[in-house]
C-alpha cells in the first residue's frame, strides 16, 4: 500500500521551490544585465559632461591697456605696414604696465616680479592685442579695456583642476601667483565666463591650451560631410534601385550582394589604408584634405546607405508597381515616379544615420593625415575648404587626447560634447522623419 | 584648363542640349506632341546624356591614365644609378614633380618665360626658392631635364584633354540632335542609358573591394620583396627600427589583438546575451520600449569617445586599483595602458551589438516551440535554457563571431587604451599592442613608402582584412542558414 505523501497544492514542494528559485535567479541575471548596460551608459554620459562642460567656460582677465603711441607707432603716421612691424614682444610691456595699473587701482600688493605677474595672461594674449591694434589703428594713443585669456594654469585653478598641491613641480606657476589670482578674483578682474571661441575658434599650439577651439575642425567635418552626401547618396540610391528593382537573379548580382554586406563589416582602418594608397599615393590628391577624407568616408558609408535604401524600397508594396505598369508606365517610370518617392523618407533616414556614423569616424582620418598639425585657419572658399589641410572633429579630439598638458583633456571632453550634440541632432531628425512619414502598408 | 572647368563647360553644354533637344523634337512634330514617340523631355534627356557621358567618361579615364603614362616616360629618362630600387625612384620622381610644378609656377608668376623654363637653368634652386618652392638639395641636370620633359608632356596632355573632351561633347550634342525625329524612340534609349548608370553604381561596390584588395596587395608584395615572409608570419618579435634590420613579425601583434578581443567578448557576450534574453522573453512592451533604445545609444557613440573613456577614465581607475599605491596595495600594473583597459571598454562598445543581434535571433525562434515547452510544465527559464537557446545557438554563435570581427578591427580604443609594447604575455594588466595600432603608428610617422617598416602596415592591413572577412563570411553563413531553418 502506498502511503500518500502529505502535500498541498498551496504549498510547493522542495523541487518546485528550487525550480522557482532558479527562475527568479535567471530573471535577475537578465535584469542585472540590463541594469549594467544602463549604468554604463549613465557612467559614460556623466564622465563626459563632468569633464567636458568646463571647456565651455574660460577664465578671462580684463585690463585697461594703454596703447602708447610711443611704443606702437613711433612715426605717428598710422601707417599699417609700420604698425605691423611691431612684434608681439613690443606689446608685452604694455600688458605688464596694464597689469601693474590694475593691481594698483584695486589696492592689491604683490612682491612678484612684473614678468611673473604678466605670466598669468595667456601666451596668446600679446598676439590677440596686436591683432586688435592692427584692425583698430585709430585706437592707438587711447587706453582701451581689453579682455585677455588667462593662462591655462590660472584657468585650471579656478576650475579646480590645478591645486596648490598639484603645482609643486610646475615651473609655469607658483603659489604666490595663485595668491595674486585669488586677490584678482576678489576684485573682479579675473572672472570665468562662457567661452564662445571654444566652439568657433581654431586649434592652438601645445603651449596655449586656453586658446584652442573646435571651429576649424568643425568646418573640416562639414566639408567632408558635403562630399559624402554628394557622392554616397546618389550612388547608393542608384545601386539599390538596380539591385532591388532591375537586377536579374544570377551569380553576378549574388556577388555584388555578398560584397556589399561584407563591405559593411570591413574595419574602418582598412578604408584608411585604401585612401592612403589610392587617393594620396596614386592619385596625388593633397594630404589632410577634407576631399580625401570625404572620399574615404563615402566608400565607408555606401554600404550603410545601400542596405537601408534597399529595405525601404522593399517595403513599398508590389501593388504600387503593378498599378503603374497597368496604366502604361514603363518599368523605369514606375520606379522613378512611384516607388522612389514613396521610399524617400526611409532613404533619407538611412542617409542621415549613415552620415552620423561617418561624422564620428576617426581611424581612417588618422591614416590620410588629418592629425598632427594645427588647423589654424578657417577655409575662406569652397575649394580651399575641400583641398586645404584641415582637421575633423573626431580627429581634433584625438589630437588633444594625445597632447601632454591635462588642460587639453578638458578640451577633448568638451569636443566630445559638441560631437555628440551633432550626432544627437542628426539621429533625432532621423527618428522624427521616420515617425512622421513612415507608412505602414 | 583645369578638370573642374572642363566639367562645368561640358555640363553647360549638356543643359543647352536638353533645351535644344526638346525644342527640336517639338519642331519636328510641328508643335503637336501626340506625333512624337516619347514625351519631349525624353528627347531633351537623350541629347543631354549623349553630350555628357562620352565627354565625362573620357575625362575620367584621362585623369587616371595621364599621370601613369607620363610617369612611365619620365622614369625611363632617369639614369639607373640614381634610382637603384623602387624606394629611391619614388623619391626622385617626387623631386621631378616638385621641380616641374615649381617651373610652372615660375612661368605663371612671370619669373621665367616659357622658353627659359624649357632650357638648361643653372640656378634653378634659387630661382624656385624665390617664388616659395623650397627644394631640399641642388637639382641634378638629369632631374631638371626629366622635370622639363614632365612639364612639357603634362601641358601637352592637358591641351589634348581639353580638345578631345570638348570635341566629344560638341560631337555628341550634334549627333544626338541630328537623330531627333518624331518616330525616334527617345524614351527607350534614355531608359537604357539610365539602367546602365544604375548598373555602374552597383558595380562600384565591387570596385571598392577590388581597390582595397589591390592597393594592399601591391604594397604587400613590395614588402615581401624587402622583408622575408618567414619572419613576418613565423618570427616571434616585433621591433621596427627605422635604420633598417627590423624584426617585423605579426605574431605578437596577433596575440595582443586576440587577447583584447577575448576580454571584450567576455564582457559583452554575457551582458549582451542576458539583456537580449530579458528584453525578448521577460520585459513588457513598456520596459522594452525604453530599455532597448537606451542600450542602443551605446552603439551610436563614436569610438573616439570610447577611446578617450579608456585613456582618461577606465585606465586611471584600474591603475588606482591594481597599480602602485593602489587600493589593493598590489603592484601589478605600471601604466594606464593595458590589455584590460582596452578590453573592458571594447566590451562596453560591443554590448549593444551583441544584444541587438541576439535579440533578433531569439525573436526568430518560433513561438510554438516555447508554447510546447511551457505546456509540458517547464518554467520560463527552463524553456529559455533548454529550448530557446539551443534552437537559437547557431545564430548566437554567428552573432558572437560578428562581434569578434568588430573587436579585431577596432582601432581607436586600442590606439588610446592598449599601449605600444609588442609581447607575448598572459597578464591582462600589461600594456600590449594590436595589429590596428601598429598600422596607425607605422603609417602616421615620417617614414618613406619604400622602407619595410612602413610597408609592413599594408601587410598587416591585408591580414586584418582577410581575417575579418573570413570571420564575417562564416558568421553570415551561419546566421543565414539558421534563419532559413525557421522560415
Amino acid at each position: 500500500m502506498i502511503t500518500p505523501v502529505k502535500t498541498s497544492l498551496l504549498k510547493p514542494d522542495a523541487r518546485t521551490q528550487k525550480r522557482n528559485a532558479a527562475e527568479t535567479r535567471f530573471r535577475l541575471y537578465g535584469l542585472s544585465a540590463i541594469g549594467a548596460g544602463l549604468a554604463i551608459l549613465v557612467l559614460l554620459l556623466v564622465t563626459i559632461f563632468n569633464n567636458g562642460l568646463g571647456a565651455f567656460q574660460q577664465t578671462f582677465i580684463t585690463l585697461n591697456v594703454p596703447l602708447l603711441e610711443s611704443k606702437l607707432d613711433k612715426s605717428g603716421e598710422r601707417d599699417l605696414e609700420k604698425i605691423k612691424k611691431v612684434s608681439t614682444f613690443g606689446y608685452a610691456p604694455l600688458m605688464a604696465q596694464a597689469m601693474e595699473d590694475a593691481l594698483a587701482g584695486n589696492g592689491i600688493e604683490s612682491d612678484l616680479k612684473a614678468k611673473k605677474k604678466a605670466a598669468l595672461l595667456s601666451k596668446s594674449a600679446a598676439a590677440d592685442l596686436r591683432n586688435f591694434v592692427i584692425t583698430n589703428t585709430d585706437k592707438i594713443g587711447e587706453t582701451v579695456e581689453f579682455t585677455f585669456l588667462a593662462n591655462s594654469r590660472v584657468d585650471g585653478y579656478l576650475k579646480g583642476r590645478v591645486t596648490r598641491e598639484s603645482i609643486a613641480d610646475d615651473k609655469s606657476i607658483n603659489a604666490d601667483q595663485l595668491d595674486l589670482v585669488d586677490a584678482l578674483v576678489m576684485s573682479g578682474i579675473i572672472e570665468k565666463r562662457f567661452n564662445l571661441s571654444f566652439i568657433t575658434g581654431a586649434d592652438a599650439s601645445d603651449q596655449r591650451p586656453e586658446a584652442a577651439g573646435m571651429g576649424v575642425a568643425m568646418m573640416g567635418s562639414f566639408f567632408m560631410m558635403i562630399v559624402v552626401l554628394a557622392l554616397a547618396l546618389p550612388i547608393g540610391v542608384a545601386a539599390s534601385i538596380y539591385l532591388e528593382e532591375f537586377a536579374p537573379k544570377n551569380w553576378i548580382t549574388d556577388i555584388i550582394e555578398v560584397n556589399i554586406s561584407n563591405l559593411a563589416a570591413v574595419p574602418s582602418i582598412v578604408f584608411g589604408i585604401l585612401g592612403l594608397a589610392v587617393f594620396i599615393n596614386y592619385m596625388h590628391l593633397p594630404q589632410s584634405a577634407p576631399l580625401v577624407g570625404g572620399l574615404v568616408l563615402t566608400l565607408m558609408t555606401l554600404p550603410t546607405i545601400i542596405i537601408s535604401t534597399r529595405a525601404s524600397l522593399k517595403s513599398v508594396p508590389p501593388s504600387i508597381r503593378d498599378a503603374a505598369l497597368g496604366v502604361g508606365a514603363s518599368k523605369m517610370q514606375s520606379v522613378f515616379h512611384h516607388v522612389l518617392p514613396l521610399a524617400a523618407p526611409g532613404i533619407l533616414t538611412g542617409t542621415i544615420i549613415g552620415l552620423a556614423q561617418a561624422l564620428g569616424e576617426t581611424a581612417p582620418l588618422l591614416l590620410i593625415g588629418m592629425i598632427g598639425f594645427i588647423a589654424s585657419n578657417a577655409p575662406d572658399s569652397v575649394a580651399s575648404g575641400l583641398l586645404d589641410p584641415n582637421s575633423a572633429m573626431p580627429a581634433q579630439i584625438y589630437e588633444w587626447a594625445k597632447r601632454a598638458d591635462p588642460a587639453f583633456y578638458e578640451r577633448a571632453w568638451g569636443g566630445i560634447i559638441i560631437l555628440l550634440a551633432f550626432l544627437v541632432t542628426m539621429n533625432t531628425i532621423a527618428v522624427i522623419l521616420r515617425r512622421r512619414f513612415e507608412r505602414r502598408w | 584648363m583645369p578638370a573642374l572647368w572642363l566639367t562645368l563647360i561640358v555640363l553647360a553644354l549638356a543643359v543647352l542640349g536638353v533645351w535644344l533637344g526638346r525644342a527640336y523634337a517639338l519642331r519636328s512634330a510641328g508643335g503637336d506632341i501626340r506625333a512624337l514617340h516619347s514625351l519631349p523631355k525624353y528627347y531633351g534627356g537623350f541629347v543631354g546624356l549623349s553630350t555628357l557621358i562620352p565627354a565625362l567618361g573620357v575625362l575620367v579615364v584621362w585623369l587616371v591614365a595621364q599621370p601613369v603614362l607620363i610617369d612611365r616616360t619620365v622614369v625611363s629618362m632617369i639614369p639607373s644609378e640614381m634610382a637603384d630600387d623602387t624606394g629611391t625612384l619614388s623619391l626622385v620622381m617626387s623631386d621631378v614633380r616638385r621641380v616641374s610644378n615649381g617651373l610652372s609656377l615660375a612661368v605663371e608668376q612671370g619669373v621665367l618665360s616659357n622658353i627659359e623654363a624649357a632650357s638648361v637653368l643653372p640656378e634653378v634652386r634659387t630661382t624656385l626658392a624665390g617664388i616659395g618652392v623650397a627644394l631640399g638639395s641642388d637639382v641634378a641636370p638629369e632631374i631638371l631635364n626629366a622635370a622639363q620633359t614632365y612639364r612639357t608632356l603634362d601641358a601637352l596632355g592637358h591641351f589634348w584633354r581639353m580638345v578631345i573632351v570638348l570635341g566629344l561633347a560638341v560631337l555628341g550634342l550634334g549627333a544626338a540632335l541630328s537623330k531627333i525625329a518624331p518616330e525616334f524612340r527617345a524614351r527607350n534609349v534614355v531608359e537604357k542609358v539610365v539602367l546602365a548608370l544604375l548598373i555602374a553604381a552597383a558595380s562600384l561596390a565591387i570596385l571598392s573591394t577590388v581597390g582595397i584588395v589591390l592597393s594592399m596587395l601591391f604594397e604587400t608584395r613590395n614588402f615581401f620583396g624587402l622583408h622575408s615572409w618567414k619572419d613576418f608570419f613565423l618570427g616571434g618579435k616585433w621591433a621596427p627600427n627605422f635604420r633598417g634590420d627590423s624584426d617585423l613579425s605579426i605574431l605578437p601583434l596577433l596575440w595582443g589583438t586576440i587577447y583584447i578581443s577575448i576580454i571584450a567578448l567576455l564582457v559583452s557576450v554575457p551582458i549582451g546575451l542576458f539583456a537580449a534574453i530579458y528584453l525578448s522573453e521577460y520585459a513588457g512592451r513598456k520596459t522594452r520600449g525604453i530599455a532597448k533604445p537606451l542600450i542602443e545609444i551605446l552603439a551610436g557613440i563614436p569610438t573616439i569617445v570610447y577611446g578617450l573613456f579608456a585613456l582618461l577614465t577606465v585606465g586611471p581607475l584600474l591603475l588606482r586599483t591594481f597599480g602602485t599605491d593602489g587600493v589593493l596595495g598590489v603592484e601589478w600594473m605600471s601604466g594606464t595602458n593595458a590589455v584590460l583597459t582596452a578590453g573592458l571598454v571594447m566590451g562596453i562598445m560591443l554590448i549593444p551589438f551583441v544584444s541587438s543581434l541576439s535579440d533578433d535571433i531569439i525573436n526568430a525562434v518560433p513561438q510554438s516551440m516555447r508554447d510546447g515547452s511551457l505546456g509540458l510544465g517547464a518554467t520560463k527559464s527552463e524553456t529559455i535554457r533548454q529550448v530557446v537557446i539551443p534552437a537559437a545557438l547557431p545564430g548566437i554563435v554567428g552573432a558572437i563571431l560578428l562581434a569578434a570581427s568588430r573587436a579585431i578591427g577596432e582601432t581607436m580604443i586600442v590606439v588610446l587604451g592598449a599601449g605600444a609594447i609588442a609581447k607575448f604575455s598572459l597578464n591582462p594588466l600589461d600594456a600590449m599592442t594590436t595589429i590596428t595600432t601598429r598600422i596607425v603608428s607605422q603609417l602616421t610617422g615620417d617614414g618613406d613608402f619604400a622602407s619595410p617598416e612602413t610597408l609592413v602596415a599594408f601587410a598587416l592591413g591585408l591580414t586584418l582584412f582577410v581575417l575579418t572577412l573570413g570571420l564575417n563570411i562564416v558568421a553570415l553563413h551561419i546566421v543565414r542558414t539558421y534563419r532559413e531553418q525557421y522560415e
